[in-house]
């Protein structure tokens, strides 16, 4: 599993320079970016290299949108909700794929092959819907693209686990 | 270095590409057009031209704005037209490189039109209509030159600003940008020149810049085009910005969520030090300054100043009273000038060619240009930069193409989650800070999303609260829980079950959350609710009194219905696409869904073959004939 050789060592992220709490968000975005969420560990280990409570790292950390605290999927799945995409039948797109992977917002599949996600307006409003899977964006998406666009994938993949393997 | 020399410099190496003897390629890569593929067309590109022995250059780009048109690839020949190509693919690339590169064939076929300017002059493409309209200021380099060389910025004027600038007293640099009349970009429209001044005569060492690029409006986008396009525009008007006010340190507060924009901006930042553009003793004078980037985490609130003074000392994002103003206590309790991507990137103009010459293009309380970003239901989608007071009519008919597939325009949302939603009878509302203000919209950041018949007003408005109500940072209470009530109520007459009094209790509790919140968020969130309630009443009613969703986009009023006439039998289609196994024949063949199944997905009417077009929505539900609404207890088929 890829989630094993995650790094989990902070040293690279906690050098000395960052010893301010100015430094507090950066941080905590290297971490997601190197462990694809943040634990329970990483931010107590946070909250003492810069000497603040435990509960201030946590109300930082859960203000802002960016950062999750469970692992995400191998394949990140995140549906757009921006304006134009909601507007040309973004919602759809996200019941659909919800459907699909057999998850719920914010979950990860059984096989943490993927996570769903919906996000504000990843900037591709000329293309809406959209939703990306893996970073891919598939553009004009709807609810029959959806199925085909994750069929495509799991063929794509030798020896993946087929939709059995989904709770 | 001189400024002289690196000029000097920088206009030959422009000249050796873009008028010299080598056929130059441009590939806009900003994020839009990687979303369209362009990143494969460059890959496809480079590979087409290797080997091959002719004088070939490749650029990547930023966006000229044309984004329905991604990718885009312009090539531009010695003594030949250049020529700008559309929607080019991968498998196009060997016949534009055989045709036009090496051969004489132009591709006329591919191309959108013809691109002139370019260096001094903007950048623009005459064939089409919509540059008639525009004027380019702040989307001068576009698409055109290469935000990844600092070079073709500085071949193109750049950076001159900042070398007069330094031979200027900052009283008459602020006084000149007083001149033009210049508003902040940000929404708000504030004085630029007061905010400067404000800042200035704090008598502090240490001050601060922060240049705004917190864009949350889900549909704007102009600020990361800017920044992805022609980073070195918005550092010079920062750096230029931050001898006025007396600063020697700027930020660059920019989204997570615009990893393009913040590694194209680390480049042109590096550029910039490297030719003592920033750093110490810029060009020889007394002055030091240097940028960071700062990475913003996701909180729309964000955008407002002094929330984003707390983002940046690493706290929770949420704003304090005003006064005192961040210039004058900011970031670290320092005078901070927090400015627009925008706003700082048409000082480096102001400054070249004087505020007079700035107040020459848009209104008179509205000098200079505004930069919008189109979405929604229109032909052509893109960034559009015209003179303040131009019509919105202009905006959605001649620069956007009208609505796509001629369905009957609806309205425009304007401003994102604070701004509002105008009719068609307000078309004619020129776009500036005051019209709009007075129309119940407000100029925002400048997203305008235009909605068609397909389009409910109330789900709109549901969305923009739902967005506001999630984004609230909890200070205020009548934001934090007024803007929860709001959506209930919404949520309840997209079901079904509004009533007339809830209606005017959504009127009540909008202008009370605007009046009872400390920030922008909160003094704006009522607004897509407010408008929506002052120009589509109408449909607010049809939900409450009839039960009937006009536009026929809320679910629980809505049914998808499949015409008995037009159902072609013999055909599965929808009876396969659907999730739910709501469709089923009945003792005919012909298909029928059970609305008590129906998830409302639309896939039945999406796989529908459009020579049958037999699946159909209606709202009120009840439309539906009672003999077609469940399967029977037995079915009939069955043996």
């Amino acid at each position: 599993m890829e989630n094993d050789s995650r790094n989990n060592d902070l040293s690279r992220v906690l050098g000395p320079e960052r010893r301010q709490r100015r430094h507090l968000i950066d941080i905590l975005q290297d971490i997601q970016a190197e462990q694809g969420y943040l634990s329970r560990q990483a931010m107590l280990e946070v909250s003492k290299f810069l000497d603040i409570p435990g509960s201030s790292v946590w109300g930082v950390a859960t203000f802002y949108n960016q950062f999750r605290f469970t692992p995400p999927g191998r394949k990140p799945v995140k549906v757009c909700l921006g304006t134009a995409c909601h507007l040309a039948g973004g919602q759809l797109v996200l019941e659909a794929t919800a459907r699909e992977l057999a998850i719920e917002i914010g979950g990860t599949t059984g096989d943490m092959e993927f996570s769903l996600e919906r996000v504000a307006c990843i900037g591709c409003c000329a293309l809406a819907p959209v939703l990306t899977i893996g970073g891919e964006v598939h553009p004009r998406m709807t609810p029959p693209r959806v199925e085909e666009a994750f069929v495509n994938i799991k063929a794509a993949a030798p020896g993946a686990p087929g939709t059995e393997s989904l709770p | 270095m001189s400024f002289e020399k690196i000029s000097r410099q920088a206009v030959s190496n422009w000249e050796a590409l873009y008028k010299g003897r080598i056929t130059h390629i441009l590939v806009g890569t900003a994020t839009c057009g990687r979303a369209a593929g362009s990143m494969a067309v460059l890959e496809a590109l480079r590979r087409e031209l290797e080997g091959l022995d002719a004088a070939v250059a490749i650029s990547e780009v930023g966006c000229m704005g044309l984004c329905s048109h991604e990718p885009l690839v312009t090539i531009i020949k010695p003594d030949n037209f250049s020529i700008c190509y559309h929607h080019v693919t991968p498998q196009m690339v060997p016949r534009l490189v055989q045709g036009y590169v090496i051969g004489d064939d132009p591709c006329f076929d591919l191309a959108l039109g013809s691109v002139t300017g370019g260096g001094q002059e903007p950048a623009i493409i005459p064939e089409l209509e919509r540059f008639a309209y525009e004027k380019r200021l702040l989307l001068r380099n576009s698409g055109y030159t290469s935000p990844l060389e600092i070079d073709h910025y500085l071949a193109c004027g750049g950076y001159k600003a900042l070398a007069k600038a330094l031979t200027m007293a900052p009283g008459a640099l602020i006084e000149e940008v007083k001149r033009s009349g210049l508003r902040g970009r940000g929404g708000a429209g504030f004085p630029t020149a007061a905010k400067w001044r404000s800042c200035y005569t704090v008598k502090i060492d240490i001050k601060y810049i922060v240049c705004n690029a917190d864009e949350g409006d889900p549909g704007a986008f102009m600020d990361r085009v800017l920044l992805e396009s022609d980073p070195h525009a918005v550092i010079e008007g920062m750096a230029i910005a931050g001898y006025a006010v007396g600063a020697q340190k700027g930020f660059f507060y920019i989204r997570e969520e615009y990893p393009l924009a913040v590694s194209r901006l680390q480049t042109a930042l590096t550029q910039a030090e490297d030719k003592g553009l920033l750093g110490k003793n810029i060009l020889g004078s007394k002055y030091n300054f240097d940028i960071e980037i700062v990475k913003g985490a996701g909180a729309f609130v964000s955008g407002e100043e002094t929330a984003m003074t707390a983002a940046m000392e690493g706290r929770r994002s949420w704003p304090e009273h005003r006064p005192p103003y961040p210039a004058e206590t900011g970031l670290w309790g320092r005078p901070t000038l927090v400015n627009n991507v925008k706003t700082l990137a048409y000082v480096p103009l102001i400054v070249n060619n004087g505020g007079n010459w700035f107040k020459r293009t848009g209104t008179k309380k509205s000098p200079g240009t505004a930069l919008f970003a189109l979405a929604g239901k229109l032909n052509y989608t893109g960034l559009a930069e015209v003179p303040m007071g131009t019509t919105l009519r202009t905006l959605v008919y001649d620069i956007g193409g009208g609505t796509r597939g001629n369905k009957q325009f609806k309205g425009v949302q304007i401003g994102g989650p604070s701004g509002g939603c105008l009719p068609e009878a307000l078309l004619d509302t020129p776009v500036d800070f005051d019209s709009l203000k007075e129309a119940g919209a407000i100029m925002g950041s400048g997203g305008i999303i235009v909605m068609d018949e397909d389009n409910c007003m109330v789900d709109a408005a549901k969305f923009f609260t739902d967005f506001s109500q999630q984004e609230s940072c909890g200070k205020c209470t009548p934001c934090r829980i007024g803007t929860f009530h709001m959506l209930d109520i919404l949520q309840d007459i997209t079901k079904g079950q509004g009533t007339l009094e809830g209606l005017n209790m959504l009127e009540e509790l909008g202008r009370d959350v605007k009046a009872g919140s400390l920030c922008g968020l909160g003094k704006m969130a009522p607004n897509p609710v407010l408008t929506t309630l002052r120009y589509y009443k109408e449909e607010y009613k049809a939900h409450v009194l009839e039960k009937r969703c006009p536009a026929r986009v809320c679910k629980d009023l809505t049914a998808y219905y499949i015409l008995p006439e037009k159902c072609e039998r013999g055909c599965d289609h929808c009876v396969l696409a659907c999730p739910a196994e709501a469709v089923f024949s009945d003792e005919n063949g012909l298909k029928v869904v059970d609305q008590s199944k129906c998830t409302k997905c639309g896939s039945c009417q999406l796989v529908c073959p459009v020579e049958y077009n037999a699946v159909i929505r209606l709202s009120p539900v009840s439309l539906v004939p009672e003999n077609r609404r469940t399967r029977p207890e037995t079915p009939s088929k069955e043996p």
